[in-house]
C-alpha cells in the first residue's frame, strides 16, 4: 500500500525536534530508524502523521560510561550497540540481545530509543532494560526528566512518553564483578520476533528475570526471581508460569509460550553455572 | 541426423553444460523490464475495494467520498463491468461432475471470500485509487460463512451457491484391485490422518498487468505477469467480446511465479474490461497485502489413509480419503479439482502394488480460491505415500530405505502402468536410491544419529521417494475443453551477421527458460549459445504455445527449439553447399563456421553466407532453398505425462523442549531425463526444495471460523529463509524420454514434491524414541511439542 503522511520535517537538534513537535499540535510523531514506523504507514496502520526526522541529531548517538553507568544515546543504532565495545564490557546483554533483533539491514538502520519507544511487546531491548534495571531519559516542553525502565512500559506500544516528548538516551548501571547477563529466546526463523524471549540477570544483589512475547509488555518476574534467590528452580519455574499471561496467535498458542517460557528460564540458569546447553 | 549426447567432446556440445543466463546480467543490472516498468501515455491505475467478510450480499454503494478524492477518474462496480464482461465458469469434461458458479470480474450481488474485488478505483496514481478504494461504503448484509473442509457437505451446513444443490464441486473415487480384501487379510495395517496447510506462493513480483485498448485499431494489448501469454489472450478475447486475433498478450520479464501467474484473476479481467470502457491504458499491480487474499492458495488437504503390508515389507494395499477445501470459486480455466485428482493419480507412484483406492473430495468454502500450486497435488500425495511407508517400515521393524528397495518399480520394469493408472515409460527409482545412499553415507549417518542419541541429541533420517509428473499432453486439460495448448512451437532464423534469432512459445519467470533455449538453440544450428538470442512471451511474435507450467519449458519448448534449429541448419547447409559446390552432408556449422565435417576445416563464416543471401541472392542459383526461417513444433503423443521420478532425504534435529526442528542437511537425487543445464537444474531441484522445506516447517495461511484470514502479510506468514536452509546436495540420474530428440522431461517441481515428505519422515524418526510422531503440516514447534504432551492447556 502507499504510505500517507501528513508532512515531514527533519530536526536539526533535539530543542529544534521538541518545537516541531509542539507545532504539531499532537500530530506529530518521531521518526528515528524508521524500522517499524515505515513499516506501519506503508501498511497504513498509522496515516497523516507529521514525521519529526530527528536521524541527524548527532548528540543523541553514541555510547559513553561515566558515574557507574553506562549511557547509551537514543540514536545508537542497533548494530552500534552490537559492536560497541564499552556495551561489550559493561552491558553484554544489549550486545546479545543484538543478533536476535532482526535482521542485518533493519540493524543497520533500527534505533535503541526506535525500540524503547516503540514498545513492542516481543522486542528485546525493552525487557532488556528492565533486566538491568535501565534509566530512560526523556526530554520535552516541560522539561527533562528520567523513568525508571519498570515506570517505562505500560501496554502494547504504549509507554511513559507523553506527547510531543523524545527519548533522549538510556542509562544503564555497568556489570558489576561477577555479574552474569543471559538471554534465551525462540523465534520461528532468525530475525522473528521472539515466541518467548528471557533476560537472567544473576548479581550480587540477587537474579533479575524479565520476560517478553508473554503478555501486553514485558515483565519483570519478581516471583521466579525471589524463588531462585532462594536457590528453588522448580519453584521459579511455577512461580513464572503464574506470573505471565502469554497470547495465543499464529504462531503459538499461550499454553506453548507457557511452557518455552519455563524452559528458557532453566536453561538460563544452566548457562549461569557454565552447563553450556 | 541424431545428437550425441553422451560424447561430450563432440562439436557444439551445449546441450548438458552450464552456459550462463543471457539474461542474469539484465536483471542484475536493474535492467529488466517488468509490467510495472512500463508507463504507457494517459495511463491511469487501478485499485479495489474488496469484501472485508467471508460471506455477505452486497447492498447499496455509497461511492460519494470515494469520487472526491484528488485524481480519481471512473469507478466501477460488478453491475457496471458485468455489462462488458461476460461471466466464466471453471469446468473442465474431463473432470466429471464438477461444478462452479459464474464468476465475475468485481462480485455481483454477494462476495464470497475475504479479498474478493467489489469495486474498481481507477485514478490517476496508485495512491489516489488506493485512498478512494479505502473511502469506499458498501453495504454488507452477512451470510453464514462455510470454512470447514470436513463439514462442508453435512445436512446442516448453509450451502454456498444455492443453485448447485450442496458444497460439492468435485469427487473422484478410483479403486484397483480388491483393497478390501487386501487390508482384511494383511499381516499389517498402518493408518494415519494427515494435514498439508493452505499456502499461496509469494512471488517476488507480484501480480502485475497494464491493458491498452486501442479503438482505432480495434485491438488490446495487454503487458502481463503471466506464464500462459496464449490462454489469457483467449481469456480476454473471449470474456470481453474481441476477436482472439486483435487480442495481444506481452509478457516480458516476470519475477518469478510458480503457478501463481498461471491462472485467471477476476482483478485482473476488471483490468481489461474498465481499459476496454474507458479507452486508456489501465495499470493493475497487486500489493504484497492484498496478494495475500487474492493470489491462489493451495494445499489445503486432510486426508485419512492406511497401507496394508506382508510379513516381508510388500505393499498388498493403499487407501486414500482426500478432502480439499477450494474456496467458492473453482479457479478459471485450469479448474480447483486438479489438486485433489492429482493426489488420487499420484498416491503410491514409486510402488509396484496392486490394491489401490483413492478418493478426492473437493468442497467450496468461503475462503481465497485454491488452485495449481508449485508441484500441483505432489507434495500431498508424497506426504501420504512416504509417510504411510516409513510408518509400515517402523510397525514390522524394517529399515526405511529396505521397505522401499523392495516395493519399488525394479529399473527393467517399464513401460508399466500403475495401480492408480499412469503409465511410465522409464523411471530408475533403484538407481537413484542407490545414488542417494552413497551420497548421504547412510550407514555413517545412522551411526552418527545413534550417538547423538547418547549425548540426548534426537536426530532423525527421513527418505522420500517420488514421481513427478511433467510435459502434459493434451491429456491434462485439452481433452476437458481448456483452450490451454499442450503442444509447443519455435521459430529460429538466422541474420545476416550470423546470428540467430528464436522466438520460443514458452515463457521465461525467472527459471532459465531462455538459458535452456540458447543451448538448445546453440547446439542445434552450431554457433555459441551468445549467438542466439531468445524471444519469448509475445503471442503476436512468436509461435502459438502453452508457456510454461506443469514442467513443460524444456522437455515441450526445447524439443521444439531444438527440431527447428535443426532444420535451420540444415537449410543453411544447402544454401552452404551451393555456394562451395559440394555436397550438404560432407558439411557442418561449428561455432558459427560452416567447416568441413570430416577434417573440421573452416570453409566460409556464418555471415559470409549471410551476406550471400540477403544482398547478393543474385548470386544463388535460382531454384536454391534459401529459407533461413525454420518453425517446428512438438507434442507428446505416446504418453500423456512424461513422468520422473527420483528421492529426497533430510537429516535434521528436534528439540524435544522447545519443539523447534534444526534442518541439517537435505539430499535429492532427481531423474528428469536429459540434463541441458546442470546448474539451472539444480538450482530448479534446490528453490523447489526450499518451497517443499517452507509447507514441512513454516507456510500456512490461517483463517478463523468466520473466514477472516488472520495472517495475509510477511510478517506472519512465514516463508522459508536462508538461515534455516540446510545445506542440499543433488545429483542426477539419466533416463532421457524416448519421446523426443532431446529427452528432457521436467525438474522444476521435483524439489517442492518430495521434501515435505522427507522432512516428516525424519523428524517422525528423531521422535520415535519418545513415542511420538506428526502427521500435520507444518510442523511447527508447537504442533511437535503436543505430539510428545508436553503442553498443559
Ligand atoms: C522485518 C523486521 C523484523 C524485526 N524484528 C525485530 C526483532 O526481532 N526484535 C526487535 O526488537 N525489533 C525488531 N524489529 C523492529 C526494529 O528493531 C525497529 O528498528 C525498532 O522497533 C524501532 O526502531 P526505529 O529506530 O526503527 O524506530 P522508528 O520506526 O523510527 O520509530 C518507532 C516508533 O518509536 C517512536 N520513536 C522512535 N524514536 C523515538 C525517540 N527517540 N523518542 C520518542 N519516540 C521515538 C516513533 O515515533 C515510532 O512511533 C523488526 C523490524 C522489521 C522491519
Amino acid at each position: 500500500m502507499k504510505a500517507s503522511a501528513g508532512g515531514y520535517a527533519r530536526a536539526e537538534s533535539v530543542g529544534h525536534a521538541l518545537e516541531l513537535l509542539a507545532a504539531a499540535e499532537g500530530q506529530g510523531r518521531v521518526l528515528a530508524g524508521g524500522q517499524s514506523l515505515i513499516a506501519a504507514m506503508n501498511m497504513r496502520l498509522s496515516v497523516g502523521d507529521l514525521l519529526v526526522d530527528i536521524s541527524k541529531i548527532s548528540d543523541l548517538s553514541g555510547v559513553a560510561v561515566g558515574d557507574g553507568a553506562l549511557r547509551i544515546g537514543a540514536l545508537t543504532r542497533h548494530a552500534q550497540v552490537g559492536s560497541d565495545p564499552l556495551v561489550n564490557v559493561h552491558t553484554p546483554l544489549l550486545r546479545d540481545a543484538v543478533s536476535h533483533i532482526a535482521h542485518a539491514a533493519i540493524r543497520n538502520r533500527g534505533t535503541i530509543g526506535g525500540a524503547l519507544a516503540h514498545a513492542d511487546p516481543a522486542a528485546e531491548f525493552p525487557a532488556c532494560a528492565l533486566a538491568l534495571g535501565a534509566i530512560l531519559h526523556v526530554d520535552g516542553a516541560n522539561g527533562a526528566r528520567s523513568v525508571a525502565a519498570e515506570d517505562f512500559f505500560e501496554d502494547v506500544f504504549t509507554t511513559a512518553l507523553n506527547e510531543g516528548e523524545l527519548l533522549t538516551s538510556i542509562t544503564v548501571p555497568v556489570a558489576e564483578n561477577g555479574e552474569v547477563q543471559v538471554l534465551e529466546e525462540v523465534a520461528r526463523r532468525s530475525g522473528d520476533y521472539a515466541l518467548v524471549g528471557l533476560c537472567l540477570v544473576k548479581r550480587s544483589a540477587g537474579h533479575r528475570i524479565a520476560l517478553f512475547s508473554v503478555g501486553p509488555k514485558p515483565i519483570l518476574a519478581k516471583g521466579a526471581m525471589a524463588a531462585l534467590d532462594a536457590g528453588d528452580l522448580d519453584a521459579a519455574v511455577e512461580s513464572l508460569s503464574a506470573e505471565i499471561d502469554p497470547p495465543s496467535d499464529t504462531q503459538a498458542s499461550a499454553a506453548y509460550r507457557r511452557h518455552l517460557a519455563g524452559v528458557l528460564l532453566r536453561r538460563a540458569v544452566a548457562r549461569l553455572k557454565g552447563d553450556v546447553a | 541426423m541424431t545428437i550425441p549426447f553422451n560424447n561430450p567432446d563432440r562439436p557444439n556440445s551445449y546441450i548438458g553444460k552450464t552456459v550462463p543466463r543471457p539474461n542474469a546480467a539484465k536483471l542484475v543490472q536493474g535492467r529488466g523490464r517488468y509490467v510495472d516498468d512500463i508507463v504507457l501515455p494517459r495511463m491511469l491505475h487501478v485499485a479495489f475495494s474488496r469484501s472485508p467478510v467471508a460471506h455477505a450480499k452486497i447492498g447499496t454503494f455509497d461511492l460519494e467520498e470515494a469520487k472526491a478524492v484528488k485524481g480519481v477518474v471512473r469507478i466501477f462496480t460488478g453491475a457496471d463491468l458485468a455489462e462488458v464482461c461476460t461471466p466464466w465458469v471453471a469446468v473442465l469434461a474431463h473432470l466429471k461432475g464438477l461444478k462452479s458458479p459464474p464468476e465475475h470480474p468485481l462480485a455481483v450481488d454477494r462476495a464470497c471470500w475475504v479479498g474478493e474485488p467489489v469495486v474498481a478505483v481507477v485514478a490517476t496514481s496508485r495512491a489516489a485509487a488506493e485512498e478512494a478504494a479505502s473511502l469506499v461504503v458498501v453495504d454488507y448484509e452477512e451470510l453464514p460463512a462455510v470454512t470447514d473442509t470436513m463439514t462442508a457437505l453435512d445436512a446442516d451446513t448453509p450451502v454456498i451457491h444455492p443453485e448447485l444443490g450442496d458444497n460439492l464441486a468435485f469427487r473422484r473415487l478410483h479403486e484397483e484391485g480388491d483393497v478390501d480384501a487386501a487390508f482384511k487379510s494383511a499381516h499389517k495395517v498402518v493408518s494415519a490422518r494427515f494435514r498439508t496447510a493452505r499456502h499461496t506462493g509469494v512471488t517476488l513480483e507480484p501480480r502485475s498487468i497494464l491493458v491498452d485498448w486501442n479503438p482505432a485499431e480495434g485491438q488490446m494489448t495487454a503487458y502481463h505477469a503471466t506464464q500462459a501469454p496464449h490462454m489469457m489472450q483467449t481469456v480476454f478475447a473471449k470474456h470481453l467480446d474481441i476477436p482472439e486475433s486483435r487480442v495481444r498478450v506481452v509478457c516480458g520479464d516476470v519475477g518469478g511465479s510458480y503457478g501463481i501467474k498461471v491462472h485467471v484473476y477476476p482483478d485482473e479481467v476488471a483490468t481489461a474490461a474498465i481499459a476496454k470502457v474507458m479507452g486508456r491504458p489501465i495499470k493493475f499491480i497487486a500489493d504484497r497485502l492484498e496478494s495475500f487474499s487474492t493470489d491462489i492458495h493451495a494445499r489445503d488437504h486432510e486426508i485419512e489413509a492406511k497401507i496394508a503390508v506382508d510379513e516381508d515389507g510388500k505393499i498388498l494395499a493403499i487407501d486414500v480419503d482426500d478432502w480439499t477445501g477450494i474456496g467458492p470459486y473453482s479457479v478459471y480455466p485450469r479448474t480447483s479439482a486438479i489438486e485433489g485428482n492429482q493426489v488420487v493419480n499420484l498416491c503410491g507412484g514409486p510402488y509396484d502394488f496392486a490394491n489401490y483406492r483413492a478418493q478426492t473430495t473437493v468442497v467450496f468454502q468461503n475462503k481465497t480460491p485454491t488452485c495449481q500450486y508449485r508441484a500441483v497435488g505432489h507434495p500431498i500425495a508424497v506426504a501420504i505415500t512416504e509417510g504411510l511407508v516409513d510408518m509400515a517400515a517402523a510397525a514390522i521393524g524394517m529399515d526405511p530405505v529396505e521397505i522401499r528397495r523392495r516395493n519399488m518399480y525394479a529399473d527393467d520394469a517399464y513401460p508399466v502402468t500403475s495401480p492408480a493408472k499412469m503409465r511410465f515409460e522409464g523411471l530408475s527409482h533403484h538407481a537413484s536410491m542407490d545414488k542417494l545412499i552413497e551420497m548421504m553415507d547412510y550407514d555413517a549417518l545412522r551411526a552418527d544419529q545413534a550417538e547423538a542419541r547418547k549425548h540426548g541429541k534426537y536426530r532423525g533420517i527421513g527418505i522420500a521417494s517420488f514421481i513427478e509428473l511433467t510435459n502434459p499432453s493434451p491429456f491434462m486439460y485439452g481433452i476437458g475443453g481448456a483452450r490451454i495448448s499442450a503442444q509447443d512451437g519455435c521459430t529460429v532464423r538466422m541474420d545476416p551477421d550470423g546470428s540467430v534469432v528464436a522466438l520460443s512459445g514458452v515463457t521465461e519467470q525467472g527459471q532459465g527458460t531462455e538459458a535452456m533455449l540458447s543451448q538448445v538453440v546453440a547446439e542445434g544450428v552450431g554457433v555459441k549459445p551468445s549467438k542466439v538470442r531468445v524471444i519469448t512471451g509475445d503471442t503476436q511474435v512468436t509461435p502459438y504455445g502453452g508457456g510454461t507450467w506443469a514442467s513443460r519449458g524444456a522437455g515441450i519448448g526445447g524439443e521444439a527449439a531444438l527440431q527447428a534449429a535443426r532444420a535451420l541448419r540444415d537449410s543453411i547447409l544447402g544454401v552452404a553447399a551451393a555456394m562451395l559446390q559440394t555436397d550438404a552432408n560432407k558439411l557442418d556449422i561449428r561455432d558459427g563456421q560452416v567447416v568441413d565435417a570430416d577434417t573440421g576445416e573452416e570453409r566460409m563464416p556464418l555471415e559470409e553466407l549471410g551476406r550471400i543471401v540477403y544482398f547478393r541472392g543474385d548470386t544463388l542459383p535460382k531454384d536454391l532453398p534459401r529459407e533461413l526461417v525454420q518453425t517446428r513444433h512438438f507434442i507428446t503423443m505416446e504418453y500423456p505425462f512424461a513422468f520422473t521420478n527420483g528421492v529426497q532425504a533430510s537429516y535434521l534435529e528436534v528439540d524435544p523442549d522447545t519443539g523447534v526442528v534444526t534442518l541439517l542437511k537435505h539430499w535429492c537425487v532427481e531423474d528428469c531425463g536429459r540434463v541441458i543445464n546442470p546448474q539451472l537444474v539444480d538450482e530448479q531441484i534446490r528453490g523447489g526444495i526450499v518451497q517443499g522445506l517452507g509447507g514441512a516447517l513454516y507456510e500456512e495461511i490461517h483463517y478463523d471460523e468466520d473466514g477472516q484470514l488472520l495472517n495475509g502479510s510477511m510478517a506472519d506468514y512465514l516463508v522459508p529463509m536462508a538461515a534455516e536452509m540446510p545445506d542440499m546436495q543433488i545429483a542426477h540420474v539419466e533416463t532421457p524420454t524416448k519421446e523426443s530428440e532431446l529427452g528432457a522431461k521436467g525438474a522444476g517441481e521435483a524439489g517442492t514434491a518430495g521434501a515435505p515428505a522427507a522432512v516428516m519422515n525424519a523428524i517422525n524418526d528423531a521422535l520415535r524414541p519418545l513415542g511420538a510422531q506428526v502427521t500435520e503440516m507444518p510442523f511447527t514447534p508447537e504442533r511437535i511439542l503436543r505430539a510428545l504432551g508436553k503442553i498443559n492447556d
